[in-house]
């Protein structure tokens, strides 16, 4: 019988410190069995469960695309035990890794449409995933206008920052990033928060889906603004997070009414949220 | 296969019979409750009792497993990668267990293995007990099983049922594990027809002796979100300790918690019972909590019952009406007065 909990082993292969204040680090994994990495077949949306031997298992969004062959990545933000434990490894430790685990963006819904891409702080990982996902030859032509707003505190706290800049000068791509507030006068991009930027940016919800991921305050602000643009609840998608330990709803930690966040999420649109308790 | 009739030494005999290829566990009293205990010799069954007061959900789900082990010890070749730790799984037996309990190992078994994900230490342990139930002559106060899909001597979830016909047992195979037990088992005659009718009138005088009665039936077509925004869960939740004696107890809890342990560089992950009554069970790492307050996690308690799980798995309640909760709540929560309420909602 599988064993459902039981991590692959991997190496950690490379560690970025992302931000600033340092609270991010993107970790890049290779499985220590390559056959390991044949199983592990993810869509952009699905998370894992990152394993320390001695430490526990932190649930995290999969930040890589599955088109990025060689290994995965995750970028943690250093809040508890794990995953400051997990900041202070090195290059060439040995963890696991566990999933993937639950629900994905809509993808067979999002093809021949317009994807509009909603993201605040360190919730922007598994958006990064779609995005570049998106991007490949293969399936660019899956969708049509592609638009991004990405914001942070600071510019120094964005995420992935290098591609960004490449992001922006592509042109089939619309990149609105910004920032809350800065003091640099060479910040080229926008400032304002991401509800506003959306406001300003987003034009239309003809044939749109959204993707939305961010601090809880984000997504409070963000919500009424797609409703005026005329997104309909079915086509603003959430990722949702609930403390976390099986990650495949057995344990009974996770659930929003009926729905383990774990296995039936963590994905939902805001329709399906607007049928469960309001408690998360 | 035919029924039985045991002397109880008899019964107590064939038990001892089965000692060596079996781990049989028995109602053992400990202080003024009864509890299950693996059959030895200072483990004696007493089958005078009327539930244990731990239901047997520890024999399948233990209230601490060992899941993996591994070494941090970095000169090992496989340092920090988890092995699947080795546990018993040699054959038990759990002998004496009642009907509603049975009900509760079945009623749990959808969340252990299911389509998706299987459960392999659950499964392994379904796969190795075999369930001799006992029922009951004499329901307690509290007893409202025959409300919630079970009944005192009802069979569902077991292999082999006792009816206790004061000298002897009566015994009756209900499953092809239960045979291949029975087929083990030395002892017994052949069950006459007066017999079998005492064991008839046993079940059905047991069942009128059910004076607590609620109706279960009624939550499926209501709205979840008008039961949770209900008025009436401050009032259910205003004395509760947040004890978590109810989650304890109950058959039909399974919530757990996943743990690291290290000794030296050695180290296990476990699983532990948890409890949706206790704040931390959904605090995030950030300060948030979804359900910070007592009312949150009461309501949680009971809507997962009554609501969740019936709407889910569209079936009955996750509750077997064992009455543990009832008795043992130390501010007499009741919920059988809350299946009033949301009924009457
Ligand atoms: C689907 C999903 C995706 C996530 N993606 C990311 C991500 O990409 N990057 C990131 O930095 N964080 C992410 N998180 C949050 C991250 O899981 C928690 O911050 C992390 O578990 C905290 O662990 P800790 O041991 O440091 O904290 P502690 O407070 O010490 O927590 C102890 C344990 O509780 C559980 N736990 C605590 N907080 C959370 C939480 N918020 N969510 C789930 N389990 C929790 C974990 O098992 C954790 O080990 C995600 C959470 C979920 C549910
Ligand atoms: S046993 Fe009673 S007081 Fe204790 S947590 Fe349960 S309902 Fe609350
Ligand atoms: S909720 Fe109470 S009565 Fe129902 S099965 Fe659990 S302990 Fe028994
Ligand atoms: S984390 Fe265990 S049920 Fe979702």
């Amino acid at each position: 019988m599988e064993n459902p909990y039981l991590p692959y082993p991997v190496r950690i292969k490379e560690i970025i410190t992302e931000t600033e204040d340092r609270n991010l680090k993107t970790f890049h994994f290779e499985f220590i069995h390559p056959e390991d990495e044949e199983k592990f077949v993810y869509t952009p949306g699905q998370f894992a469960e990152l394993s320390v031997a001695g430490q526990g298992e932190i649930p995290i969004g999969i930040a890589s695309s599955p088109t990025e062959k060689g290994s995965v990545m995750f970028t943690v933000n250093r809040v508890g035990a794990v995953t400051t434990y997990l900041h202070n490894m090195k290059p060439g430790e040995t963890m696991g890794i566990r999933g993937p685990l639950g629900n994905w963006y809509p993808w067979e819904e999002m093809e021949g449409k317009n994807v509009v891409i909603i993201g605040g702080g360190f919730a922007f990982t598994t958006l990064r995933s779609s995005i570049i996902y998106m991007i490949q030859p293969e399936n660019r032509s899956k969708f049509k206008d592609i638009t991004v707003v990405y914001g942070a505190r600071s510019p120094g706290m964005l995420l992935y920052r290098e591609e960004l800049t490449q992001w922006e000068q592509r042109d089939d791509i619309d990149m609105h990033i910004t920032v809350d507030a800065t003091e640099d006068p060479d910040w080229k991009y926008n400032v304002g928060f991401v509800p506003t930027i959306t406001e300003e940016k987003i034009t239309s919800a003809d044939n749109a889906v959204a993707l939305v991921c961010g601090p809880p305050i984000m997504i409070k602000f963000t919500q009424p603004v797609l409703e005026k643009l005329g997104f309909p609840p079915e086509k603003i998608i959430l990722s949702l997070e609930m403390r976390m330990k099986c990650g495949i709803g057995i344990c009974g930690r996770c659930n929003i009414g009926d729905q383990y966040v774990c296995k039936e999420g963590p994905v939902f649109s805001l329709a399906q949220l607007k049928e469960l308790p309001q408690e998360y | 296969m035919d029924d039985k009739i045991f002397s109880k030494e008899e019964w107590e005999k064939a038990l001892e019979g089965l000692k060596d290829s079996h781990r049989i566990f028995v109602p053992v009293k400990e202080g003024d409750y009864h509890t299950f205990a693996r059959l030895s010799e200072e483990n004696r069954p007493d089958f005078d009792f009327q539930n244990t007061r731990l239901s047997p959900k520890s024999l399948i789900l233990p209230q601490s497993e060992r899941m993996f082990d591994y070494s941090l010890d970095e000169k090992s070749e496989e340092a920090h990668i988890l092995k699947e730790a080795t546990k018993e799984s040699s054959p038990q037996v759990i002998v004496g267990l009642r009907p509603c309990d049975a009900l509760a190992i079945q009623l749990v078994n959808i969340n252990f293995d299911n389509p998706e994900y299987r459960d392999p230490w659950w499964v392994r342990g379904i796969e190795s007990t075999t369930s001799v139930g006992l029922g009951c002559n004499e329901p307690c106060a509290t007893c409202f099983c025959s409300s919630t899909g079970g009944g005192p001597f009802n069979e569902k979830g077991l292999d082999v049922l006792l009816y206790d016909l004061g000298d002897n047992f009566f015994v009756r195979s209900l499953s092809p594990k239960g045979e291949s037990l029975l087929e083990k088992v030395q002892g017994g005659k052949s069950a006459d027809g007066s017999a079998k009718e005492e064991a008839e009138k046993l079940s059905a005088s047991a069942l009128e002796k059910i004076t607590s009665k609620v109706p279960t039936d009624q939550l499926r077509g209501k709205n979840v979100n008008a039961l949770f925004d209900a008025p009436f869960w401050d009032e259910v939740a205003f004395s509760c300790i947040n004890c978590g004696t109810c989650t304890y107890l109950c058959p039909t809890c399974w919530c757990f918690d996943i743990q690291d342990e290290v000794l030296g560089k050695e180290g296990d992950r476990l699983r532990n019972w948890d409890s949706c009554m206790f704040p931390l069970f959904t605090y995030h790492g950030s300060g948030h909590n979804p359900r910070e307050k007592k009312v949150q996690r009461v309501r949680q308690r009971f809507m997962h019952k009554l609501k969740y799980y019936v709407d889910k798995y569209e079936t009955g309640v996750a509750c077997v009406g064992c009455g543990r909760c009832v008795q043992h709540c130390p501010v007499n929560i009741d919920i059988r007065e809350v299946f009033e309420l949301a009924n009457g909602l």
